[in-house]
């Protein structure tokens, strides 16, 4: 047995206090029935209502959901080509340079990458909107996607490519029917954390953004800036309520197929 | 004698089904083959015995398309290979990690082939049913490869491999993980499959024995070079180096110089020691070195010295090794070398002869032993 320490209960504590105390905070005021943020004047679900008839709002979350759906799936089919090519591709011109650029965007603040593709939108003179922001976000989600799809390749069993070309299938379908269904887990996540990148990113797309369409993360900040309002913190907490379903749901999924399969191996050996 | 002997090597019209010509592979300043030449003929059952290392896997991934060589060509009917995808060979491997897609069942692995082909629906499921049969896996059609156990595996990748009905399959290592009984009744089951299709087999194996008992021909190799290309017997009996001597079964070598003396050769093995007497096609010159390979089965063992055979010498039991049916002697010789004499055990135990400490003779013929250069 470990033995639970003092040390160990403290560590806890305070990194959970760390991580989760302000978002408790801020889902508890959520149901505050004050307009004012700081004061506790009873429990109230009216901030909630008078969120969905908030049009702007609504308008933005909407604009930001289409943005992070669109690019997030560009840049999962992208980054895992890149991917595939970096791992499988063997040697050829220039990898070393692809393979360290594509990783860049990890690196860069996030002003630079916003403010390049800035320059780049108007110096191409496109007219920005929710076209230049899904652009910009498949850029920096891409290499994003492309680490996770690439680590779960290096441990990916080549030979089962070889044997799908030896049984007939060209290199296209031997991708398609092999390899995709076996790394569909990784690409999924991949998929998930582009998501969820797209959905809370501020800086690039307040650059890359246009009077016509305006994401949430944009406008709440703008929101915030004159005043914290008891709104913000209710749409905050349906945030925080959409990502912990996603996060929990994922983890058992994973989970629950992992133990079948343990349990599946371990019965096969016994009945060798 | 009315039955013709499968021996196409020997015959100059027959044409191989595959051609290794001075094929060198390099993988970066690595040679993993070397200038290696080699016909295997159609419905051959061709045999890589080897060390691991040696090249035999990367022979196997030539033939299936996976690597190209690096220098010389490769035909297969006659058609070079070099820019022939593997997906475009009428070849299929058995991998040695198996390579089962472990999102399929057991059902749609064996059928995968079968389904690229575009048949139809109905005769992909009669053949994945047939070798389910053929590999007695009927019951685990629907589960996955995780699902069942190692032995099993290697049946499904066994059957996958199969169920196209190639004109040359490929095996690399494939019985490794079967316990001897089903390995015994899958190798019987292996030449069985090959005496109904046709279908030309080059198998790699490190294990000898299967190697006997399957092939038609075994190539023994070392550092990515075929030492030897023989049927089973003539490289048991007739081995041309002491390097394949020695990786097939067990053998005596005996270190010595040659004399010829009227049709065979005397050979000085140990100061004060009669020479031994040997009778070889090889010419030796007087005074050459040579080793003298010996099996255990061939050498006699005797209290007396037995008056009728060209070799006999003394020695002292050292160990005994009791494997049932065979015992093996190790007997030290008055120099200090070591042989190995093997008797079967038609008597039971308690009646044996000899035990340790024993001084005994040792004896064999004039065409026992093999002489070698190398
Ligand atoms: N892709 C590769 N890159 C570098 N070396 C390799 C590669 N494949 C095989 N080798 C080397 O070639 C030699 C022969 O390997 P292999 O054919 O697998 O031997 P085996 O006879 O055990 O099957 C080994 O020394 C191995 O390390
Ligand atoms: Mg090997």
């Amino acid at each position: 047995m470990r033995r639970f320490s003092w040390f160990n209960a403290t560590s806890l504590t305070l990194g959970f206090a760390f991580l989760y105390l302000p978002m408790i905070i801020l889902i508890i005021y959520s149901f505050n029935a004050s307009r004012l943020v700081t004061v506790w004047a009873g429990f109230s679900t009216q901030w909630y209502g008078t969120l969905l008839q908030n049009q702007s709002f609504l308008d933005a979350a909407w604009v930001t959901v289409k943005v992070a759906i669109a690019s997030s799936t560009i840049a999962t089919v992208l980054g895992t080509m890149g991917a595939y090519v970096l791992v499988r591709g063997g040697r050829f011109m220039g990898r070393t340079v692809f393979s360290g650029m594509i990783y860049a965007p990890l690196v860069m603040p996030e002003v630079i990458t916003g403010l390049s593709l800035l320059l780049l939108f108007i110096g191409i003179g496109l007219d920005r909107g929710i076209f230049t922001i899904v652009l910009a976000h498949t850029t920096f989600s891409m290499c994003f996607v492309s680490v996770v799809v690439s680590s779960r390749l290096v441990s990916f069993d080549k030979s089962l490519e070889e044997a799908a070309l030896d049984l007939g299938c060209s290199a296209f379908d031997a991708f398609r029917l092999v390899t995709l269904p076996i790394i569909a887990p990784a690409v999924i996540s991949g998929w998930l954390l582009a998501f969820t990148l797209s959905l809370d990113d501020l800086v690039i797309a307040s650059f890359t953004a246009g009077p016509s369409a305006t994401t949430l993360p944009i406008r709440i900040f703008s929101a915030v800036r004159l005043g914290v309002s008891p709104e913000i913190n209710a749409l905050s907490t349906i945030m925080i309520a959409i990502v912990t379903i996603g996060v929990i749901t994922a983890s058992i999924l994973t989970k629950r197929s992992s133990l079948a399969k343990q349990n599946d191996e371990q019965a096969a050996a016994r009945t060798s | 004698m009315a039955q013709t002997v499968f021996a196409p090597w020997d015959d100059p019209q027959a044409k191989p089904l595959i051609q290794f010509k001075n094929v060198t592979k390099r993988f970066g300043d690595f040679t993993a083959i070397e200038n290696l030449t080699q016909d295997i003929y159609e419905r051959e059952f061709f045999a890589l015995l080897g060390p691991s290392g040696c090249g035999k896997t990367t022979l196997m991934r030539m033939l299936a398309g996976f690597e190209n060589t690096s220098e010389g060509q490769i035909l297969i009917a006659g058609q070079d290979m070099a820019n022939v995808p593997p997906n475009k060979r009428a070849v299929n491997m058995m991998f040695q990690s198996y390579a089962l897609f472990p999102h399929l069942s057991i059902w749609e692995n064996i059928a995968f082939g079968l389904k690229r082909e575009g048949k139809p629906k109905d005769q992909i499921a009669a053949r994945v049913d047939e070798m389910l049969r053929l590999t007695r896996l009927e019951k685990f059609a629907m589960r996955k490869p995780h699902q069942i156990s190692g032995g099993q595996r290697q049946r499904v990748a066994l059957a996958r491999s199969l169920a196209k009905a190639p004109k040359l399959l490929l095996l690399d290592e494939p019985l490794g993980a079967l316990d001897k009984k089903l390995r015994q009744d899958t190798q019987f089951e292996l030449m069985d499959i090959q005496e109904k299709t046709g279908t030309t087999f080059v198998i790699v194996t490190h294990d000898q024995e299967e190697a006997m008992t399957v092939s038609s021909r075994v190539a023994v190799m070392d550092e990515g070079q075929i030492i030897q290309v023989a049927t089973p017997a003539q490289i048991y009996e007739a081995p041309n180096s002491v390097y394949v001597a020695d990786f097939i079964g067990d053998v005596n070598i005996i270190d010595g110089v040659a004399t010829p003396e009227g049709d065979a050769y005397h050979i000085a093995w140990a100061e004060g020691q009669a020479p031994f007497t040997a009778k070889t096609a090889t010419r030796f010159s007087e005074g050459q070195r040579c080793y003298l390979a010996i099996r255990p089965e061939k050498v006699g063992i005797s209290a007396d010295r037995p008056a009728d055979m060209a070799n006999a010498v003394q020695g002292q039991i050292i160990d005994i090794a009791y494997l049932g049916n065979i015992s093996t002697y190790h007997v030290k010789l008055a120099n200090g070398q070591m042989m190995k004499a093997q008797t079967a055990n038609t008597r039971r135990l308690s009646r044996r002869s000899f035990t340790w400490e024993d001084r005994v003779w040792l004896s064999w013929t004039d065409t026992a032993a093999v002489v070698l250069e190398n």
